[in-house]
């Protein structure tokens, strides 16, 4: 076996140590994170307005292929090509709105990170205040019951009475 | 005598009794709500393992795709589009306008050559071409030489065929992969899509009533 290497043997004190591992794991796990952003020079627009206002446009727009990342984090085929339309259309001037009404006219609500308020998904934006409203309910429910209910769990019947009282006297078992 | 009461008597002599026995004005109706109220994680179990079930099934066959998303042109009429031919495969460019008037409805699929499902599926266009369906062909995102290629191999289903390689025409079409499959009735509306290979139970199940359909 190789012994350690002499960096961990050294000197530090644990905590230092410690603290070093942990940066060492985030710069890990955020490596990944970077490669997967746009990185390609040659993608972005030459005026950082303009091609700040894309990114924020394709961090709203979902990628259809990979279905759990914006366009701007995935690194399918057609995020690129959505990435281009995205940049193409804010260079020539469209409006945030406008460039997003191209794609969903194209792809429909599922485009939409944020997806419209409209009947169809009233239900999923109604979500929290629907659970919360449960919640609230039942709660007020148990304590209600638990306030005008007589405790009459706490209230021994005729037969409890009677084997206690054989139990004080000292008959019972 | 409450029944209660007598349900205690009957019940081996215990030291102590862990829970009093009921003495609300109604045990039997508690305790039968009670009883329902522990076969309700089974029934919920049960309800669970139905809908697993289904969906695997739908899995299989086809009918259920967790990562399908429906088509935002259904109902509205094909995108406007000028595609050249393919260079040797025999076939002229397509365009919006050749979709309508055929006086039948048509069918737009979109292949490339290094796509497995669109092998999968190729049979079932042959099929469909045989049996006289106006099938229009649009190499996505493929070279032209491994199209022609993968066309002289397995066959050219198509009457026309168009090639686009920058795949922009595909995104007017809201394809998001291929093989995806289009129904074009005869006034150029859109009225199917389906994403994925074509199997011999979508022409059988999907396909083939909508074509009667729109006839």
């Amino acid at each position: 076996m190789m012994p350690p290497p002499a960096a961990l043997r050294g000197a530090a004190p644990p905590l230092l140590r410690a603290g070093r591992c942990g940066l060492a794991a985030l710069a890990l796990l955020a490596a990944p994170m970077a490669l997967a952003a746009v990185t390609d020079p040659a993608e972005m627009l030459r005026d950082p307005a303009q091609e700040e206002r894309a990114r924020e446009i394709g961090r709203e727009l979902r990628c259809m292929v990979c279905q759990n990342q914006s366009i701007e984090d995935s690194d399918a085929d057609l995020a690129r090509d959505l990435r281009r339309i995205v940049r193409e259309q804010v260079a020539a001037g469209r409006s945030d709105a406008e460039v997003m009404d191209y794609l969903h006219a194209r792809y429909g609500d599922f485009v939409l990170l944020r997806p419209p308020v409209k009947p169809e998904t009233w239900l999923l934006w109604g979500m929290p205040v629907i659970a919360l409203g449960l919640g609230t309910g039942m709660i007020l429910a148990i304590r209600r019951r638990r306030a005008t209910a007589p405790d009459a769990a706490l209230e021994l019947s005729a037969a409890e009475r009677a084997r206690l009282r054989a139990i004080e006297d000292g008959k019972g078992r | 005598m409450s029944p209660a009461d007598g349900r205690e008597a009957t019940a081996p002599a215990t030291p102590a009794p862990t829970t009093p026995a009921p003495t609300t004005p109604a045990p039997r109706a508690a305790a039968s709500r009670r009883r329902l109220l522990l076969l309700a994680p089974f029934a919920a179990a049960a309800a669970a393992g139905a809908g697993f079930y289904a969906m695997l099934r739908g899995l299989g066959t086809g009918g259920y795709d967790p990562k399908g998303v429906p088509s935002a042109l259904i109902g509205q009429a094909a995108p406007d589009f000028t595609l050249p031919p393919l260079e040797g495969a025999d076939r002229p460019g397509l365009a919006a306008a050749d979709l309508r008037g055929q006086g039948r409805p048509v069918l737009v699929n979109f292949f490339a050559s290094w796509c497995v499902p669109c092998l999968i599926e190729h049979p079932q266009l042959t099929r469909l071409a045989r049996e006289g369906v106006p099938l229009f062909g649009i190499a996505y995102k493929d070279k032209p030489a491994d199209s022609l290629a993968f066309l002289r191999r397995h066959g050219t289903p198509y009457i026309r065929l168009g090639v686009d390689q920058p795949g922009r025409v595909a995104i007017d079409w809201g394809l998001y992969g291929v093989p995806e499959t289009y129904l074009i009735d005869r006034q150029g509306i859109i009225r199917w899509r389906w994403a994925g290979p074509l199997t011999e139970d979508t022409l059988t199940q999907e396909l083939q009533p909508l074509l009667r359909r729109y006839a």
